[in-house]
């Protein structure tokens, strides 16, 4: 009699730490969330409040430094006027982007399978990136106007370089036994291109154009301030110069918000997309996330 | 007449059609990093007869995969003739594709041959279930331990459909079980799909558990020293005693090609 108390008892007993040990893992899983997004939010919270306290102190003018809640509000005031600068944008930065990663991918190709296109092309390639924008807008202006075509050249200018210099380097980092395997198995060049060297590039790719994004933002602000810009929908960084140039500081503020999320927003898409095609590139490291 | 001369040009070797690999007299340098000639292989003649497997051990830089270069054409012999059927060679790393899944890996040399995916893959798939490895095809080599890479690059060799397999040293990074598994995998494995295959190791036991002749070579440059027929019934333990008396020969004959080789150089 008492044994078989014993066993109802401790067959609860086992229920109850089961539910104990469901619990706990739901509470592990929202401490994980919090664990990732709560640094991030904290730094920028501290930020945020030094930087109003700073402004609230009155020694900077707000038309030199607005305070956050000016900001704020200039964003929420203006909510329509920057969304549709924001498309502008966006449509400049995603086309100036995928256009630099087919170009750069495309011509990292071509300079390596071909050893004398290399030498003539690299020396150009590397010095063109030192050529300031605005030398060449009027010239970019006079070729294809005030649309978004100057502005995408612009984009793509700054942005193909960091791809075509890492898609070099892994087409190049492609282990020599590996190529050498493919030839006693009959590779042509182009097949042992197909099936070793364009995967192995592919990641390296993009790789560049996350590190292109980052002067694609940027690249995005000179294009529309260096080559003339007209319309209501001129992009952000016209938004930007025009507002710096009518005192509207808060304004412009949060039009910069606006391209510092887009930078975020843009990076983090190309890290999805890299590990959505080039999955194998993550797997070493992916098991320490 | 055509043959008269033919065989008034190499009167020692008559061109022998029942052997898959003829070596005469084969010779090879090549320059190391500095530019300085190294002799890779010296006088190397050796014969493998269709079907067979030839094991061949030597010390490390014996130029033993050099040969296996010459055999599957990668590389062209200075000194000597050269004959031998059309050879695929397994590398000593695996060299599995990571973006491609196994089965998609051991079907290369198919997809290489212009086989359209799906067939190279059925084909890929029949030898996987034959061989025991159905139900890892969809895993990336990432996933497979490293005597199941080796299995699949085995695989991917034996579909290049090509009469001789060149083995490099096909189990030299794996533990010492898994070897011994590997090593009876490979017997099963040769059972099912016959070929003509050159095995090279550094593991005297492994030749004379898997081959049916065992050749031993000397430090670089790589010569022939000893010939070891192995007329043992299969499988072979390795603790049995005409196996472990085999090993003890080949190991003789190895101490004493480098024993000559150190008195030389000294």
């Amino acid at each position: 009699m008492s044994v078989s108390h014993e066993t109802a008892v401790s067959a609860t007993d086992t229920n109850v730490t089961r539910d104990g040990g469901g619990a706990r893992f739901g509470g592990a899983r929202v401490r994980a969330a919090a664990a990732t997004l709560l640094p991030p939010l904290v730094l920028a919270l501290v930020l945020i409040g030094a930087w109003e306290a700073y402004a609230d102190l009155g020694t900077t003018s707000s038309y030199v430094l607005p305070a956050p809640h000016a900001i704020a509000s200039a964003l929420w005031q203006n909510a329509g006027l920057i969304a549709g600068n924001l498309g502008t944008t966006t449509v400049e930065v995603a086309a100036g982007i995928a256009l630099a990663l087919l170009l750069g991918f495309a011509l990292a190709v071509l300079v390596h399978l071909s050893e004398p296109l290399r030498r003539a092309v690299y020396p150009l390639v590397v010095g063109s990136q030192a050529i300031p924008i605005a030398v060449i807008a009027p010239l970019l202006v006079f070729w294809w106007g005030f649309g978004v075509l100057p502005k995408l050249v612009v984009i793509v200018l700054i942005c193909f370089f960091p791809v075509l210099v890492t898609t070099v380097d892994g087409l190049r980092a492609v282990d020599r036994d590996q190529l050498k395997l493919l030839r006693t198995l009959d590779a042509s060049r182009w097949q042992a291109f197909r099936f070793a060297e364009l995967p192995a590039a592919l990641p390296a790719a993009l790789s560049g154009a996350r590190i292109a994004l980052a002067v694609g933002v940027i690249g995005a602000y000179i294009a529309e301030s260096q080559t003339a810009t007209s319309g209501a929908n001129a992009g952000l960084g016209h938004e930007i110069n025009a507002d710096l140039t009518a005192l509207q500081t808060p304004r412009a503020y949060a039009a910069a918000l606006v391209l510092f999320v887009l930078a975020i927003a843009c990076f983090y898409a190309l890290t999805m997309a890299e590990r959505a095609l080039a999955p194998w590139a993550h797997r070493q490291t992916g098991e320490t996330h | 007449m055509a043959t008269e001369l033919q065989s008034r040009a190499q009167p020692i070797e008559r061109p022998a059609y029942d052997r898959a690999i003829v070596l005469s007299a084969v010779g090879r340098v090549f320059d190391d990093r500095r530019g300085t000639p190294v002799r890779a292989l010296r006088d190397v003649s050796l014969h493998v007869d269709r079907g067979e497997l030839l094991a061949i051990v030597g010390p490390s830089g014996c130029g033993k995969t050099t040969l296996l270069e010459l055999i599957c054409g990668l590389q062209q012999p200075q000194d000597g003739t050269l004959h031998s059927e059309a050879a695929a060679l397994m590398p000593q790393r695996d060299l599995l594709l990571p973006w491609l899944s196994a089965l998609d890996n051991a079907a290369l040399a198919l997809r290489i041959a212009h086989v359209p995916r799906r067939q190279a893959r059925e084909r890929a798939a029949a030898i996987f279930d034959e061989l025991g490895l159905a139900g890892f095809e969809d895993a990336t080599p990432a996933q497979l331990s490293g005597g199941m890479r080796q299995r699949v690059a085995f695989v991917r060799t034996l579909l290049s459909g090509k009469p001789v397999l060149c083995l490099d040293e096909p189990f030299g990074a794996l533990d010492a079980i898994t070897r011994a598994e590997m090593q009876e995998w490979l017997s099963r494995a040769l059972a099912r799909e016959p070929r003509t295959v050159v095995l090279v190791t550094h593991d005297v036991e492994e030749a004379v558990v898997l081959a049916d002749r065992v050749l031993v070579l000397s430090p670089r440059p790589g010569h022939v020293v000893a010939e070891l027929d192995v007329a043992l019934a299969r499988p072979r333990a390795r603790t049995d005693a005409a196996v472990t008396a085999l090993r003890e020969r080949a190991l003789d004959a190895l101490a004493s090609a480098s024993r000559e080789i150190a008195a030389a150089s000294a």
